[in-house]
């Protein structure tokens, strides 16, 4: 599988996510400067986490706009997968690849600590080696990480089941006081209507390898790469 | 043409920025201020003479960057620069 890791004028993740991907696949993956208008052939584009052009205007709103960005949206929307973390969940919502938006946390604070999540479907290529209703533990770090969808967004989401993962406790339960942002329905992470776009605020690949004290994420990507070789 | 345009969050949309200012105003002893939003306030000056070309210049900038419609509105004025 070849995988491509988008790489934005601060960018602090691609690095992470290049490990991490190189694990599963097997070879260092494509990484390319948000200015190139070419994008290599790719089976997966990955938008890292970081703090693309400062997090200026609004978080992602910069990226979004990018040169290389008009062809990850031309691939997307023919097909290929592509997964955002944190950042690079802010960028697809700019760039309208998914809906609603990473607003400001409801604490106001930068939040950095491991969070539970519920894995809400494992058909889709990102999920293959979870399973439905599972508890995975990955990381969070970030400001502006409150999803808002308005009503009408929120229950399309629901009602196509085009929510990936919420907040929750250790037990799984969904509850308010697992939700570390404020996102509406405790949304970690959503789906575009063909599963084939995954964004998600907490990172896999931070929680990717024994090492890093957690290896839930790191299935993420052994997931994709079985799925996607199929 | 000089743009002066603001964005501001729409009606309903959570604001904690809002909130914690006027928890602020309110420590300070305004006890009179309520409802506090914040939004942004942008300048440009616009190469474009004619203002109805720099109107919809403007426009289109506020849609496709300044502002995201999801959940900003925008409001703007133009004067000659």
């Amino acid at each position: 599988m070849k995988a491509a890791v988008i790489v934005f004028p601060g960018s602090n993740c691609d690095r992470d996510a290049a490990v991490a991907l190189e694990a599963a696949t097997g070879r260092p993956p494509a990484m390319v400067w948000h200015g190139d208008a070419e994008l290599p052939k790719s089976d997966l584009i990955v938008l890292p986490g970081g703090f693309s052009y400062g997090d200026y205007l609004r978080s992602g709103a910069m990226a979004a706009h990018s040169p290389v960005m008009h062809e990850v949206i031309k691939r997307a929307k023919a097909g290929t997968p592509v997964l955002g973390i944190c950042n690079g969940f802010q960028v697809l919502t700019e760039a309208r690849l998914l809906p609603g938006v990473l607003m400001r946390n409801a604490s106001l604070k930068f939040i950095c600590k491991d969070v539970h999540l519920r894995v809400e479907r494992a058909d889709t290529s990102f999920t293959g080696r979870y399973r439905k209703g599972e508890v995975v533990k990955f990381a969070i770090a970030h400001k502006d990480g409150s999803y808002f969808a308005d009503d009408e967004t929120l229950a399309h989401l629901e009602g196509e089941g085009c929510v990936a993962f919420r907040y929750c406790d250790p037990q799984g339960n969904v509850s308010g006081e697992a939700n570390p942002n404020g996102s509406r329905n405790n949304i970690a992470g959503i789906y575009n209507e063909t599963c084939t776009v995954l964004g998600l605020m907490p990172h896999p690949e931070r929680l990717a390898d024994p090492a890093l004290f957690g290896t839930d994420g790191a299935k993420m990507f052994t997931g994709l790469v079985e799925s996607l070789a199929a | 043409m000089k743009a002066r345009i603001t964005v501001t969050l729409k009606p309903g949309v959570l604001d904690p920025q809002g909130k914690a200012i006027e928890g602020a105003l309110h420590a300070l002893g305004f006890g009179s201020a309520g409802n506090v939003r914040q939004g942004k306030y942008i300048e440009v000056e616009v190469a474009e003479k004619d203002p109805a070309k720099a109107r919809a210049e403007v426009e289109r900038m506020c849609k496709e960057l300044l502002a995201n419609t999801i959940i900003e509105n925008y409001a703007y004025e133009l004067e000659a620069a």
